[in-house]
């Protein structure tokens, strides 16, 4: 039983940081139908920005950590977001209305691009930090066992939770959310009624880097360890979590992420730890060729 | 954009809108200066017992000024006011030009000193902004030539490049048997060493000949399944990692020679493609594209951890190499048998193995070739290119969609299991190393810079891609930057690929009668 918790305690944790990437590709693809591969990466540029902030900040005298956290916070969701704009801008703009393959190639070039940047710019070998947030508390004991929540995931959680609530804020109560659904149903009847369709579809994009840059965070603060290639397996990870929560819904992509977290957790705690990759990609798998929708999506019915 | 075709003499009457200019140009170099502060401004260095941040404000400096002024120079061109573009850009570039050359005649010390006063630290960036500088200039000297002259349109520029690989393909007829001339003959330059008249061919030439060669057969096998059939195949290099271990194992298991099981190898590839292929390929293209990739990593987490079976990560070494029929290419044949240099009675080089296994190699691309154009004119090559134009039309015609996508998976498979078997006796020893998704994407640019479905573009791309980066050394660190760039720079320009033109497969005239001219263009617009 201390052992499951445990476990559930690990996936809940891995669940928030795939969510919030898989949020990315959830919005991206309801708004302009197209994968975004290089999502990954933005979680991976995401994460080595908070480093180097942590570090510069550290080095600037702010020890305080929740301080500290706040500020890097801030600044990789703001410098992380212009990659994500940028991206847009410079890869995929150009290509609005070509084949969808088109689209994903040029996505597949600029996810080997941005991580070939990163690898020169910030070095091949693994970057390890610290742990900031250290202690925690116990909250189970059988035997000899003692299940500990940290105040680590203590932390991740509240700050899923967070986002979570201001971002459906936003999408549900904002303009901005009104006219990104709007985008998301009809693209020209959108542009007819006076929405910047252009801007828009920027700023899904802008939103996306962010949240995936506070998963980055997460990534930072939780395993200490980073290095350029950690964006292709999370980011597959993240766009299975979108497939199975159904891609193009929000709350299905937080719902497959912590399912994802949770499969990925129990499978290396019961079973082996090798082989928990090619559990999510089964999973990938079984849910494209049962429920191409996913568990929330609506069905996509493709006219001639 | 937009403006770009808007005619020239029309934007030259208009007076530039300075402020606006100037805002577009700051916010330009405003978000590269974001950019850099992100990601060149700091960096991490080990240091013992942690790490230490450095710094290249350097950098970020350089990099917002090249923002805001290479935007000017687009903007200006744009505009229609080429001539100061020109009068900035050309003293740079041949400023920048001489310094970079002149680099290479100074001592090691010198030229590192004077590398400081380069605008960024690196001598290939520095190039990399020459060749800006020096589009720029080009452009700009074009505009002052061609005043008046509208600017191309997208459509133009589509047509134009069309008209030229429809050009590049006709003349493939004597390009193609030119280059495999020169395929062929080429190895044998080795035997003259010190012949003044003939260009040095040595192992290491060979070395990068067999690798480009490995990867023109990867890239015409991976042609077949995205090419032809249209579908989009993240995972090639698992059926190529299936067919390097099935020679491997055979061959250390059971003693087997390379050609008795280059077959098996590539049959095997074959069952894989089916067995992956079969749940997946009704799915749409973009999802079947992710999935192949999803397999493609399976595969190799398999081969990482099934150690008893594949040796894992430490990969299996000592794989045999093949034979000229029974004769190894060895200095003595371990069993006291005959040799390739003894039964000829030839001096003994170890040479000699490179140009077999070159041709070795040469032979099975050119079979995957010829396999190619084959089939493309029987109904299965039809049905797979009417399947990739258009699959809800084909259903309704009563083809069997999945059956037809089945045959070109299985078939592309094979060939990459071919191809596999070749890698593994090369190399003489394989890992699930060799067998990333780095390769996949490597093969798919290939095929993509070469344009889907043409033969003679993915030759090219892979000379271009797998030759040149092996010369430059220095190059190697960008190698994968660049591809990356490549994919991205040639789907914005041209989607379908560089050399990417479709003849109709049947025409209701033959040309040289003539026929309604109006008629077959436009079939061919509309294909």
């Amino acid at each position: 039983m201390a052992y499951f918790v445990e476990q559930l305690i690990n996936g809940l944790t891995l669940g928030a940081i795939y969510g919030l990437i898989a949020i990315g590709y959830t919005m991206v693809y309801g708004i302009i139908g197209m994968i975004n591969f290089a999502h990954g990466e933005i979680f991976m540029i995401g994460s080595f920005i908070c480093l180097l902030s942590l570090m510069v900040l550290g080095l600037l005298g702010i020890t305080w950590v929740p301080l500290a956290l706040l500020l890097t916070l801030i600044i990789a969701m703001i410098l992380t977001s212009m990659y994500g704009w940028t991206l847009e801008r410079i890869a995929y703009r150009p290509l609005r209305g070509s084949p969808r393959l088109a689209a994903l190639i040029t996505a597949i070039g600029m996810s080997i691009f941005l991580q070939n940047y990163v690898q020169i710019l910030q070095g091949a070998r693994v970057r390890p930090m610290q742990p900031l947030i250290s202690g925690g508390f116990e909250i189970m004991q059988s035997g000899d066992y003692i299940v500990s929540l940290s105040y680590l995931r203590l932390f991740i959680w509240v700050l899923t939770l967070v986002l979570m609530v201001a971002f459906t804020l936003i999408i549900t109560r904002t303009a901005l959310g009104r006219a990104q659904r709007a985008c998301e149903q009809d693209r020209g009847m959108a542009a007819l009624i006076g929405i910047n369709v252009d801007k828009t579809i920027s700023l899904t994009f802008v939103m996306g880097a962010a949240l995936a840059s506070v998963a980055g965070m997460m990534f930072l603060l939780s395993y200490g360890v980073i290095d350029f290639f950690i964006g292709f397996l999370a980011g597959i990870k993240a766009f299975t979590a979108a497939v199975l929560g159904g891609i193009g819904s929000l709350p299905g992509a937080m719902l497959g992420g912590l399912l994802i977290g949770l499969i990925e957790a129990f499978w290396s705690g019961y079973f082996t730890v090798e082989y928990k990759d090619v559990a999510a990609f089964a999973i990938l798998v079984l849910v494209l060729i049962f429920r191409p929708t996913g568990l929330l999506g609506k069905p996509d019915i493709e006219k001639v | 954009m937009s403006t770009t075709g808007a005619s020239m003499s029309d934007t030259a009457a208009r007076p530039l809108d300075l402020p606006a200019v100037v805002k577009e140009c700051g916010l330009t170099a405003l978000v590269m200066f974001a950019l850099a502060v992100g990601m060149v401004a700091f960096y991490t260095e080990d240091v013992p017992g942690g790490l230490e941040i450095a710094t290249r404000f350097g950098a970020v400096v350089a990099v917002t000024l090249l923002g805001f002024f290479g935007r000017l120079a687009i903007v200006l061109l744009r505009e229609g006011r080429p001539f100061p573009v020109l009068v900035v850009a050309l003293p740079f570039t041949v400023l920048m030009l001489v310094a970079l050359l002149s680099l290479n005649f100074f001592d090691a010390e010198t030229a590192e000193t004077l590398k400081n006063y380069l605008p960024v630290g690196d001598v290939v960036v520095n190039w990399i902004v020459v060749i800006m500088a020096g589009v720029f200039t080009l452009r700009a000297f074009w505009a002052l030539r061609h005043t008046g002259a509208s600017a191309k349109t997208v459509v133009d520029r589509e047509k134009a490049m069309d008209n030229f690989a429809a050009r590049v393909q006709r003349a493939s007829r004597f390009i193609g048997p030119l280059l495999l001339g020169i395929a062929v003959v080429f190895p044998l330059l080795a035997f003259f060493p010190d012949s003044p008249f003939v260009p040095k061919v040595d192992r290491r030439l060979l070395d990068i000949a067999i690798l480009v060669v490995t990867y023109v057969m990867l890239g015409w096998g991976l042609n077949i399944v995205v090419g032809l059939a249209g579908l989009l195949d993240l995972g090639y290099v698992a059926f190529y990692a299936v067919g390097a271990y099935s020679y491997a194992l055979l061959a250390t298991h059971y003693d087997l020679g390379f050609w008795v099981c280059l077959p098996f190898a590539g049959l095997m590839a074959a069952t894989a493609g089916i067995i992956l292929g079969f749940p997946v390929l009704r799915l749409r293209g973009d999802y079947l594209a992710i999935v192949t990739l999803g397999f493609g990593e399976m595969i190799r987490v398999i081969l990482l951890n099934w150690y008893e079976f594949t040796n894992g990560p430490d990969g299996i070494s000592g794989i045999p190499r093949p034979t000229f029929f029974g004769l190894p290419f060895s200095r003595s044949a371990s069993d006291g048998g005959e040799t390739f240099h003894g039964f000829f009675g030839l001096t003994y080089s170890p040479i000699d193995r490179i140009i077999f296994m070159y041709y070795v190699i040469l032979a099975l691309a050119l079979i995957t070739n010829l396999f190619t154009l084959r089939i493309r004119k029987l109904p299965i090559g039809r049905a797979w290119e009417a399947l990739r134009e258009d699959e809800i039309a084909c259903r309704s015609l009563g083809m069997n969609p999945r059956n037809t996508k089945l045959t070109a998976f299985s078939i592309g498979a094979m060939f990459g299991g071919f191809a596999g078997s070749f890698f593994a006796t090369r190399q003489g020893f394989i890992s699930p190393e060799s067998f990333t998704f780095v390769e996949s994407a490597v093969i798919l640019a290939v095929v993509v810079l070469g344009g889907f479905g043409s033969q003679i573009g993915v030759v090219l791309a892979a000379i271009i891609l797998i030759g040149l980066p092996e010369f430059f050394r220095e190059l190697q660190q960008y190698r994968m930057l660049a591809f990356g760039a490549a994919m991205v720079l040639i789907m914005i320009w041209r989607p379908s690929g560089l050399l990417a033109h479709r003849e109709p497969t049947i025409r209701l005239w033959r040309e040289r009668d003539g026929g309604p001219p109006e008629k077959t263009q436009a079939a061919e617009e509309s294909a």
